[in-house]
């Protein structure tokens, strides 16, 4: 590939090619994520903005009250991520080897594996909610008739329980995702190399273990890289089942919860504080942000060794 | 395999085939059965649901899907969930090509540099500036509009579509367009009648890639739209849950509502809608 060097009669053409997408990305994304840090360092009355404070707004979000709303949040979060990416990965790579391995039919299962993905997630929610609702629900209907008494249980109501059964809505959704990746990365493998181990005598364990797992190496690390981000932004889901304040008793809350309802409230209280909500908002967005940003270097490390 | 325990490698060929065959078919039922319990409930009464959830319906009682399009105002916001796509999606695939274009081919000074802009876009978790977005739009005074959810959107998707297609249009051959050059064509001409019949394929991902999720979403119409004429399908599902929430039979005939134009567009092109949805993840 060979760029020209421009003549001036090309300028203007090179300005209007690129500047409608560039004001859309610098108004509506760029900006906002500028003016973020800076609505940190002020206090607030509501969306008036008052005075310039300085990073009191982070030393107020480590003291009472919100410090504990705070570190339950993170915690939640820091539990979503390493669960889903754990329960994903593995589920995902069972069912990617399983796809890989049909002769036939491997369209057809691949495009049930997915269809969760392209729900949406507050249909999937909602969906999942009526399911386990502890007194109409399907499941305690199929707990009473057999006589399961382990299954009859408030599966979203329990303080205990309920991020886990979150934790497996968000499992239902997603985990095709990984495993297309999987399988993407499972289909790029040369089949000569399987082949000279198979003639040297390699179990199919073995194939597996030693030659496809760790090809899986860059898949495993979108997946590890894009679970971070949803995990730390885990937001409809919890929202349409937990609500606002992460029901049972704050056990399902998030810090995107959290950063939500001090922006815009809740129904029942007024407690708003835009600048305590863009603290929260700072961290999470470095802390994002710097998954995503070593995601993507090791992606592209790895474009320049292939 | 004729070694001496060729019988049991045999063996343990079949075990494992059957293992992940069986992991297939639980998967596939653990797809499907929420799914059609969901449309299954949605062709019963309340009053018969709450007496046996897993009953299959007795009749095709359409009466569900009446309460949800005349009082559930689904046609109002089907039309502002396609409104808002639609546009949006098309301002990515138009200007995101043009300015793909112009990084791709024209060596010019500031072109690394606006290549990195797109880069830091692609980077910035545009969900959590979701503050400064409200009050800046409340200023620019495109709250409770779909123009501003169309603007919105169409910058958010814009990074990964100028990503896809200048890594495409690089991997064009540069005569293409010089032979046109020297037919005399201008630069948008080249653009438009050599550049955009060559980036057909690639733009069908690009526009799933930005569609789906923009059809999709809560959290931009949750805080940005109040005015009920012009929420989106997504918001709306959640304001019937909140009016009709005790008439389950209504919520089902309205999630299966909600969920069935993706499902018929996944059903017909689902190669498609993997390929456009993974783009980024996976390679080609």
């Amino acid at each position: 590939m060979k760029k020209y060097s421009i003549n001036a009669y090309q300028k203007p053409w090179i300005f209007l090619f690129i500047t409608p997408a560039f004001i859309l990305t610098f108004t509506f994304t760029l900006v906002p994520a500028l003016t973020l840090l800076s609505y940190s360092l002020f206090s607030w009355e509501s969306f008036k903005r008052i005075d310039f404070v300085g990073i009191s707004n982070f030393e107020r979000l480590m003291q009472f009250p919100f410090r504990q709303d705070f570190t339950l949040a993170f915690v939640n979060n820091v539990k979503v991520f390493i669960t889903l990416f754990l329960v994903q990965t593995s589920v995902g790579l069972l069912l990617a080897y399983a796809i890989y391995r049909l002769k036939r039919g491997k369209k057809f299962f691949q495009a049930i594996v997915f269809l969760p993905v392209i729900l949406s997630l507050i249909i999937v929610a909602f969906i999942w909610k009526l399911i386990f609702d502890p007194l109409f629900g399907p499941i305690s209907a199929v707990a009473m008739q057999l006589d399961l008494p382990w299954l009859n249980q408030p599966w979203l109501g329990q303080p205990g329980l309920a991020l886990f059964t979150l934790i497996f809505i968000g499992f239902w959704r997603w985990v095709g995702f990984p495993a297309i990746v999987f399988l993407a990365g499972m289909n790029s493998i040369n089949d000569e190399f399987l082949e000279a181990a198979r003639i040297d005598g390699a179990s199919e364990g073995q194939i597996f273990r030693k030659i496809i797992f760790p090809l899986m190496a860059p898949s495993f690390t979108i997946i590890a890289v894009l679970t971070f981000i949803g995990a730390f932004e885990w937001f409809e889901l919890p929202y349409v089942i937990g609500g606002v304040t992460g029901q049972p008793g704050g056990s399902t809350t998030t810090m995107a919860l959290l950063f939500y309802r001090l922006a815009f409230g809740t129904v029942d209280s007024a407690t708003v504080d835009v600048g305590i909500s863009s603290a929260i908002g700072v961290i999470l967005f470095i802390f994002v942000g710097i998954g995503a940003a070593l995601g993507s270097y090791y992606l592209r490390k790895r474009e320049i060794q292939q | 395999m004729k070694s001496e325990n060729g019988f049991n490698l045999r063996f343990a060929h079949y075990g494992t085939e059957t293992l992940l065959k069986g992991a297939l078919i639980v998967n596939a039922l653990g797809v499907f059965l929420p799914l059609l319990f969901m449309i299954n409930s949605s062709f019963r009464t309340s009053a018969d649901l709450f007496t046996s959830p897993l009953r299959f319906a007795s009749k095709f009682d359409l009466s569900n899907y009446k309460l949800v399009f005349t009082e559930g105002n689904f046609v109002s916001y089907f039309w502002n969930s396609f409104v808002v796509t639609f546009f949006a999606t098309t301002i990515v695939i138009i200007f995101g090509s043009s300015a793909a274009y112009a990084l791709a081919r024209y060596q010019f000074r500031l072109n690394g540099a606006i290549y990195l802009f797109f880069l830091a876009g692609l980077l910035i978790p545009a969900k959590l500036a979701l503050v400064p977005l409200f009050i800046q739009m409340k200023n620019m005074g495109l709250l409770d509009s779909r123009v501003g959810l169309i603007l919105v959107y169409a910058a958010g998707a814009m990074p990964a579509a100028v990503f896809i297609f200048t890594g495409f249009i690089r991997a064009l051959p540069a005569d293409l367009d010089n032979a046109a050059r020297i037919d005399g064509a201008k630069e948008y001409q080249v653009f438009a009648r050599v550049m955009l019949p060559l980036i057909v394929p690639v733009t069908g991902i690009v526009g799933i890639y930005s569609a789906i999720p923009i059809w999709n979403d809560f959290l931009l119409p949750l805080v940005f739209i109040r005015d009920t004429s012009k929420m989106t399908i997504m918001q709306g599902i959640s304001v019937f849950f909140g009016e009709y929430g005790a008439d389950w039979g209504a919520l089902f005939a309205g999630l299966t509502m909600a969920a069935l134009p993706l499902v018929v567009l996944y059903v017909i092109l689902s190669g498609k809608f993997i390929k456009g949805l993974t783009a980024g993840a996976t390679k080609g």
